[in-house]
């Protein structure tokens, strides 16, 4: 019972793997981003895991004073402002494969190496 | 006691056609018959769901919200449906041209 | 009961990034991502994460999908298909996965309160915010208060980001070429297009009390910039592109994204003037407690102005974008 409770952290693991997969192994430049954007949800995954707290709530105090259990808001904190962050890149890294199949007419890598030879 | 046996009925019955629009979706034929059973979720299934949970908050500001939440979905529920069947009524190779309304 | 919930969401949402990576049609994989997205922000919310989930619905769902959507509008959906196998990346890959997985047993597990992640910093943070911010949301208190420097540079990047699609993007633009039609939207449907202006309001709404309330509840400048753009980009979606850069020009927009990000330094520097430390908002006020909430409400202001700002602005690059024959 006590090993479920890396369940977490395995499941973490083997997304990061699917998207390194899709951002090592696939030639389309759409496929890569979006496997980088699931790489950078497992990292999510990670810190939200990590702040977990047993029978804590999320870290809104509702009654000053009273003791309670809350979950760390530290990893909030960082992954918050993370989740923006990543959008933004994926936004610039859309806007520069545009750019690419508007300049190469293909968005997929072997084909564009081949072209850039061609010039 | 009652309130409590009506809200688990509700909420099962729902989890059942939610159950039962996720099938369809997958085992019916074309699109249209799927999209068909997929409206089984929005309507039926949200609607006994939120009912149940509805009766197990009782008269407070989570009902209110629930309600809310309720009208939304079925705001939003038929029109993603209907944009759903006119792109596919208007994406479609054979048949009449489609023309637009 | 949660913690076996818990476990389904983890598992499906395995299930769902297999099928992004398989699947060759780049629609397909896109629509998966924003499930996959729902999924993370309900895992998210039994993490007991309810500022993260939020984030991950309204960004992650919401205007990611769009972005990619209006993408592959210019790019196309196909996937050309790979002939060889990928044998040297499946190796690479599984030789990392053994190696984290081994190395997840040295971990603390899930939720354990002796973990050494919640003996630092964060206890601090949890006893002093209604003290020394007068705050519910510890989580807000932390990313505009005790952490504001980070925020700063966070708000920095996603600028900068904007301001790159936008200079990419920036020649050939379709909407001033004369030989081309507008694009019109929605506006022939009627159903949608009278359903999401309904909408668009309640969509603004929400966003805004979101980035009033979000001392109190969850909430805040980044979410409710998102919440915000979303309704905007709605509006363009159902009205056409014309009628949306009408609303909201582009120099609007990119002065709305440096606005945001020079009022958050301006605050700090406020600060510095008022004989505080950089970002240090007590002196705004003769009780540092109302000082403190002032700074974080103009603080939060300026991240979601920013936010706002520069997810419009992207929409736009584009959506304005002529396609590529």
């Amino acid at each position: 019972m006590k090993v479920l409770g890396l369940y977490n952290y395995w499941v973490f693991t083997v997304l990061l793997m699917i998207g390194l997969y899709a951002i090592i192994a696939r030639g389309n430049l759409v496929k890569k981003l979006l496997g980088l954007s699931i790489f950078q949800s497992a990292v999510f995954l990670l810190y939200i895991s990590m702040a977990k707290v047993e029978g804590g709530t999320a870290p809104i105090i509702q009654h000053a004073g009273e003791p309670q259990l809350f979950s760390n808001p530290l990893p909030h904190v960082l992954i918050l402002t993370a989740i923006v962050v990543g959008i933004s890149t994926i936004a610039l890294g859309l806007a520069i494969v545009v750019r690419i199949r508007e300049e190469f007419g293909t968005i997929e890598e072997d084909e564009i190496q081949a072209r850039d030879r061609d010039r | 006691m009652i309130i409590d046996a009506l809200s688990f009925a509700m909420l099962a019955l729902g989890g059942f056609f939610v159950f039962m629009g996720g099938l369809g979706a997958l085992r019916l034929p074309d699109l249209y018959t799927r999209m068909h059973a997929a409206s089984l979720t929005d309507s039926l299934g949200t609607l006994l769901t939120l009912g149940g949970i509805m009766l197990q908050s009782g008269w407070s500001l989570a009902t209110v919200k629930l309600l809310t939440i309720l009208f939304f979905l079925l705001m939003t529920g038929p029109t993603a449906t209907y944009a759903l069947a006119n792109a596919a009524l208007f994406s479609r190779d054979d048949g009449p041209p489609a023309t637009a309304p | 009961m949660v913690t076996a919930f818990g476990f389904v969401l983890l598992t499906l949402l395995l299930v769902t990034a297999v099928a992004i990576v398989v699947t060759p049609n780049l629609f397909v994989a896109v629509m998966l991502t924003s499930i996959f997205s729902l999924l993370m922000a309900a895992t998210f919310f039994l993490l007991d994460a309810a500022d993260v989930a939020l984030t991950e619905a309204a960004i992650g769902a919401g205007m990611s999908t769009i972005l990619f959507l209006g993408a592959l509008a210019l790019i196309g959906e196909h996937e050309a298909r790979r002939r060889r196998r990928p044998w040297l990346p499946l190796a690479v890959i599984g030789l990392t996965a053994f190696t984290l997985i081994y190395a997840t047993f040295d971990k603390p597990r899930l939720g354990d309160p002796a973990a050494p992640v919640h003996q630092h910093v964060a206890p601090w943070y949890l006893e002093q915010t209604p003290e020394l911010m007068g705050m519910s949301n510890v989580v807000t208190a932390v990313l505009a208060g005790f952490r504001a420097y980070d925020t700063l540079g966070e708000v920095l990047v996603i600028l900068t980001a904007g301001f790159g699609v936008l200079l990419i993007l920036a020649e050939r633009r379709a909407g001033g070429r004369p030989d081309r039609p507008p694009a019109v939207g929605l506006r022939h449907h009627l159903i949608p297009r009278v359903v999401g202006q309904l909408l668009i309001p309640f969509i603004v709404l929400f966003g805004l009390y979101l980035q009033f309330h979000g001392e109190f509840g969850p909430g805040g400048g980044f979410q409710a910039g998102a919440i915000i753009a979303v309704g905007i980009v709605l509006h363009a979606l159902l009205e056409g592109e014309a009628a949306g850069r009408a609303i909201l020009p582009t120099r609007v927009l990119t002065g709305l994204m440096a606005g945001g990000a020079f009022l958050f330094a301006a605050v700090g520097i406020a600060g510095m003037l008022l004989g505080g430390e950089f970002l240090d908002y007590s002196g705004f006020s003769a009780d540092p407690v109302a000082g403190q909430q002032l700074g974080v409400h103009l603080v939060e202001a300026g991240v979601g102005i920013t936010v706002t700002g520069t997810l419009v602005a992207a929409f736009h690059a584009f959506a304005d974008r002529e396609r590529p024959a």
